[in-house]
């Protein structure tokens, strides 16, 4: 147990005497991470609001195929990208591997599903007559969307919470295609692999409760905006 | 088709903001694909900065297992390899994947396991029969299972105990690093094969001891190859040539010998550049 109390405050001893590769890290993760997150809102709330709002033959089939993404294992993804972005492979001209590139790649594949998911879910949950209102007031099908999207609004950034939190807890993916490199491509989680298995147990839970602070910093700021104004 | 894009404009972007290095030369970049020793040790956190401001190269470090340090190699996914699996080695440079082979360091593998040491092998000199007296007591055995230097070394002493242990009820895997092992293994107070570096560096942790150390079988000796280019022509092959001589310069050789003394009151490695493998141990 004591360890464990030994790491609590090396944690707090490396956040406020402000330890430079301490603080790379955490800055580096949080970047990876949000790029990688933002990527996948693009991606996620398109799919997800078009596969919502249209009817299609095998439309189950894809729903089935999204949520089925949402489980999608980090270190799979990884492996694929990996083999994807070898030098020798049929992405190796970009010469991205270990790179934090790669990491935003993989971080937004896994991502991406889950906010797809989510947004579908969310886009599907508003009533139906909304929609033929709105069009019968003479919006476009452009303006329908965007309205519909402020409606669904609060699900959504519970879609970006999801999401976020997904890829900054992940390292399956992050370690193979970005490699742990030194001030180059480590990340909280994966420092944390690493700096157990140099049996250094202090330092390793101390970078797990400073990756919780600052998904917990970020998530309070999203659920302040997301709580703010409840739904009628 | 819009969003694919979009998402190749993001990562760009990221890209172009979160990696100055790639704006440099993409020769700039080495992959050393190495074992988790020589990393988790430090050794590398020491050598790497010095070897990079003298000569501008960007060293990526990818720790895994011997095993797979050498697939990568002989895919052409590193330029230059730091491993310690000699059998191994000697095949991948028979099939001509790697060039210019060369002796860096070494230290030596220790059995350890719980004080009580319930098969009774303390102070034994032989290793392969303390592991045979191991298997025959049916006491736990726990092995890295990863196809590391570690576990080929284990496989080699088992084969000179004459031995079958696969399958075995005593014999377990863990398929993970020597760290994460050695762990299992003191939590389980069972016995293991670790490398003397990993074990002085976790050994406060641990509780376990050194039961056998100091047969010539037991030697654990760090090779550095360099990718044959003429194989895979994406190699770095000056990059790899640059930190394969940088491994044996007297300058490095001289960091290596003197390090971990402070910490550990031992040195984790002793520097063996231009030596003989035969000679080593003596």
């Amino acid at each position: 147990m004591d360890i464990i109390l030994d790491g609590i405050r090396k944690a707090f001893y490396l956040l406020f005497t402000f330890d430079a590769e301490v603080l790379g890290i955490t800055w580096f993760s949080l970047k990876v991470s949000g790029t990688a997150t933002f990527i996948s809102l693009f991606i996620g709330m398109s799919v997800g609001t078009a596969v919502a709002l249209t009817q299609f033959p095998g439309r189950k089939f894809v729903v089935s195929l999204i949520n089925t993404g949402m489980a999608l294992p980090p270190v799979v993804v990884g492996l694929f990208v990996t083999i994807f972005l070898w030098r020798n492979g049929p992405l190796g001209f970009m010469e991205i591997l270990y790179t934090p590139a790669a990491m935003i790649i993989a971080q937004a594949i896994i991502a991406t599903p889950i906010v797809t998911g989510i947004s579908l879910a969310a886009m599907q949950q508003l009533p139906k007559k909304l929609r033929l209102q709105i069009l019968a007031l003479g919006a476009t099908r452009l303006q329908m969307v965007r309205i519909l999207i402020r409606e669904a609004r609060l699900s959504l950034l519970a879609a970006v919470m999801a999401g976020f939190g997904g890829v900054i807890s992940e390292v399956g993916a992050s370690i193979m295609v970005g490699g742990n490199i030194k001030g180059y491509t480590r990340v909280l989680t994966t420092a944390t692999v690493m700096e157990t298995s140099r049996g250094n147990f202090d330092i390793a839970i101390a970078l797990g409760i400073i990756l919780l602070i600052f998904a917990y910093m970020i998530n309070l700021v999203l659920t302040h905006v997301q709580q703010r104004e409840r739904p009628r | 088709m819009v969003v694919l894009s979009l998402m190749a404009a993001g990562i760009f972007m990221a890209a172009g903001s979160t990696t100055p290095v790639d704006a440099a030369p993409v020769q700039k970049n080495i992959i050393l694909a190495t074992t988790t020793s020589t990393q988790d040790s430090g050794l590398l956190d020491i050598l790497l900065p010095i070897f990079e401001k003298r000569t501008g190269y960007f060293v990526k470090t990818i720790a895994v297992g011997s095993g797979q340090a050498m697939a990568m190699g002989q895919k052409g996914e590193a330029d230059v390899l730091l491993v310690h699996s000699p059998a191994a080695e000697k095949k991948f440079m028979e099939e001509g994947y790697g060039v210019n082979r060369r002796l860096v360091m070494h230290n030596d593998y220790i059995i350890v396991g719980p004080p009580n040491d319930p098969a009774g092998i303390r102070g034994m000199k032989k290793a392969s029969e303390a592991f045979k007296k191991i298997a025959d007591s049916g006491s736990i055995f726990m092995s890295r299972g990863d196809n590391s230097g570690t576990h080929a070394k284990e496989k080699d002493i088992w084969k000179a105990a004459g031995v079958k242990y696969e399958g075995e009820k005593w014999y377990q895997q863990t398929g993970l690093g020597m760290g994460q092992t050695l762990a299992v293994s003191a939590e389980k107070k069972t016995y293991t094969l670790a490398d003397r570096g990993t074990y002085l560096t976790l050994k406060k942790n641990l509780g376990l001891d050194i039961l056998v150390e100091g047969d010539a079988i037991l030697l654990n000796i760090y090779h550095v190859i360099e990718i044959n280019p003429r194989k895979w022509p994406k190699v770095n092959a000056a990059g790899a040539k640059a930190f394969a001589d940088f491994m044996v310069s007297k300058g490095t050789q001289g960091i290596i010998k003197t390090f971990g003394l402070d910490k550990f009151g031992s040195p984790l490695f002793f520097p063996d550049a231009g030596k003989k493998v035969e000679d080593l141990g003596k």
